[in-house]
């Protein structure tokens, strides 16, 4: 060994740039260049063996183009629907798991989360099969006990959606029970203590401790569920089984951009819809900063 | 003491309504999997006809869809053994290197330090499925379609990973540092002699987490993967589906056995897998 090799691996300076070269590498090939090579691309029309220069035809073509509208509408939905449910819903959920209220929590929390490791794939299948538009399948065969026709679940926006956020509730439930275990864990139980002294009622010890101090786990779920939301593709793609749903009723941002530059090999009109959407992400993502109070210096965050 | 009675009675019927509203709830979160369960012993022309639903009539029993998945003549297990493999090794390959760079940023203080995290959260802002047409692009002009590196390689760097190991570390104490150097270790050698062996609870937390994520992986897999003999299982699964549901048979058996692994996975790892899969979250 060379003693200028030696001296290299005993050199606290060297070190860390050693240690971060992996990402310095794998980042600037597969983040910085695609991002790059998107902006160019965005303002191009790319057909085998030749290119062209199209300016910025590709944008006012996207702010023209229907489906584009209808995908973001669709994402948007559902990512607010199931805010509305996968917030209370788990949260409630995890209070009564942790509460004295049931027998059989450890089976009962197993049951909900069994869910959450089910591939989508699979998840979706059977969701489309139990929607199906047979009378004989589980959904028609629950309407028709109480009476009703069957109906073609699947093709029509609000029972589409019913199937499309069921499958979501079902998949994600469990997992936000499991974040809001982990927030009901951090309440300390003294508070509790303090408040049968005081002799608060279950709702009220529900309503002034647990609620206001579950806030930086509701926080944390919200994010997320704000990102999986709008990123979802997979779930539509299986209950539609494909990316042409009737009506486009299942289609979502990110399934319209897989369409455009993947089924439909339009590369330049896609990376014209993949920089609107980084645009809109980061957006969001500096607005999420703000509202956390990232950018107060000197504050930590909750 | 009659008030304290009233007060028992009362909490006890409570927790019988709660118990009993929780098992038709449990009920109804399990009736996908028995919808499931059931229809793999019906032949799969009624599964097209009657799509999946909680009964299984006389004479439709048959345990022909089991018998096809396991006689070897279907690509199922090639799938199912890829979608082990592969989850193996893109596991092992990114857990190492994000404790590598990890170890950088939690470790030592150097220029620039801060712009280079700063990158590692850009990451986390961004959304694969924005840059994954470009992404694309380069794979294929990298020659790596229809590869394991094509669809390994862009997902090494995992910003939550990192992030993750980083924290871990920086709870280490820092004189094991300042031991090894005494000691006349290299920089590399207290990383992978001293610091490693140290981060097994951090790494088998990671590991359930990267393993959920690689394992149900589908989107980038399926735009990369061309030939069926390299399909992972999700995307195996997804080509049985077709209008004409001649596979349903196969599908159906298929779906509901590839549950199993995890589900034996969970029952013996459970608080590892809770706690592996919320390691991101909210620290107490």
């Amino acid at each position: 060994m060379s003693s200028r090799f030696k001296s290299f691996l005993y050199s606290q300076d060297k070190a860390p740039y050693v240690f971060i070269c992996p990402f310095v590498l794998l980042f600037v090939i597969f983040f910085v260049y695609p991002i790059i090579s998107t902006v160019i691309m965005s303002f191009e029309e790319i057909l085998p063996g030749q290119v062209e220069f199209l300016g910025l035809k590709n944008y006012e073509k996207l702010f023209s183009d229907r489906s584009f509208w209808i995908a973001i509408r669709n994402s948007v939905v559902y990512m607010v629907l199931t805010l509305i449910l996968l917030i209370p819903i788990p949260m409630v959920l995890a209070c009564i798991l942790d509460s004295k209220l049931v027998i059989g929590k450890g089976f009962f929390r197993g049951v909900f989360f069994v869910p959450v490791l089910t591939s989508v794939v699979v998840a979706g299948t059977i969701f489309r099969l139990m929607f199906g538009e047979l009378p004989g399948s589980l959904m028609n065969r629950v309407l028709a006990f109480f009476g009703h026709e069957p109906i073609k679940w699947l093709f029509s926006y609000g029972t589409g959606y019913t199937a499309l956020l069921l499958l979501a509730v079902w998949r994600w439930t469990g997992m936000n029970i499991v974040y809001f275990f982990a927030g009901l864990n951090n309440i300390p139980t003294e508070l509790y203590e303090a408040a049968d002294i005081d002799g608060a009622k279950g709702l009220q010890k529900f309503r002034f401790i647990t609620l206001p101090l579950l806030k930086p786990s509701r926080t944390y779920v919200i994010t997320i569920s704000v990102f999986a939301g709008l990123r979802m593709f997979t779930e539509s793609y299986m209950l539609w089984s494909g990316n042409n749903s009737p009506h486009e009723i299942g289609l979502t941002i990110i399934g319209y951009l897989y369409r455009q530059g993947i089924e439909q090999n339009e590369m330049g009109y896609a990376s014209a819809v993949g920089l609107v959407l980084l645009v809109l992400a980061m957006i969001l993502n500096l607005s999420q900063l703000k509202v956390s109070g990232f950018f107060k210096k000197g504050d930590s965050i909750e | 003491m009659r008030n304290y009675n009233i007060y028992k009675i009362r909490h006890y019927s409570a927790v019988m309504i709660v118990t009993i509203l929780f098992i038709i709830l449990a009920f109804i979160f399990l009736v996908p999997f028995i919808s499931i369960a059931l229809s793999s012993f019906k032949p799969g022309r009624d599964i097209i006809r009657q799509g999946l639903n909680l009964t299984l009539e006389e004479g439709q029993f048959t345990l022909d869809n089991w018998k096809m998945l396991f006689s070897g003549e279907t690509m199922y297990f090639t799938w199912f053994f890829n979608s082990i493999g592969l989850t193996f090794v893109q596991v092992a390959v990114s857990l190492s290197i994000c404790m590598f760079v990890a170890y950088g940023f939690a470790m030592y203080e150097f220029r620039y330090k801060s712009f280079f995290f700063f990158l590692v959260l850009l990451i986390m802002m961004i959304p694969f499925e924005i840059i994954m047409l470009p992404l694309y692009k380069q794979v294929i002009s990298m020659r790596m379609i229809n590869t394991w590196a094509g669809i390994i390689l862009p997902f090494i760097i995992n910003a939550s990973t990192i992030f993750f190991f980083k924290q871990y570390f920086e709870g280490l104490p820092k004189s094991l540092l300042d031991a090894g150097r005494i000691d006349g270790v290299t920089e590399y050698g207290i990383f992978f002699r001293l610091i490693v062996p140290l981060s097994v609870p951090a790494v088998s937390a990671m590991c359930i987490s990267n393993g959920m994520r690689v394992w149900n992986n589908f989107l980038w897999p399926l735009m990369v993967l061309r030939d069926p003999d390299k399909f992972i299982l999700p995307i195996g699964l997804n080509t049985l589906i077709t209008p004409y549901g001649n596979n349903y048979d196969l599908l159906i058996a298929g779906s509901c056995f590839s549950i199993i692994p995890i589900l034996i996975l969970y029952i013996v790892f459970q608080k590892n897998f809770i706690s592996g899969m919320t390691s991101g979250s909210v620290k107490g």
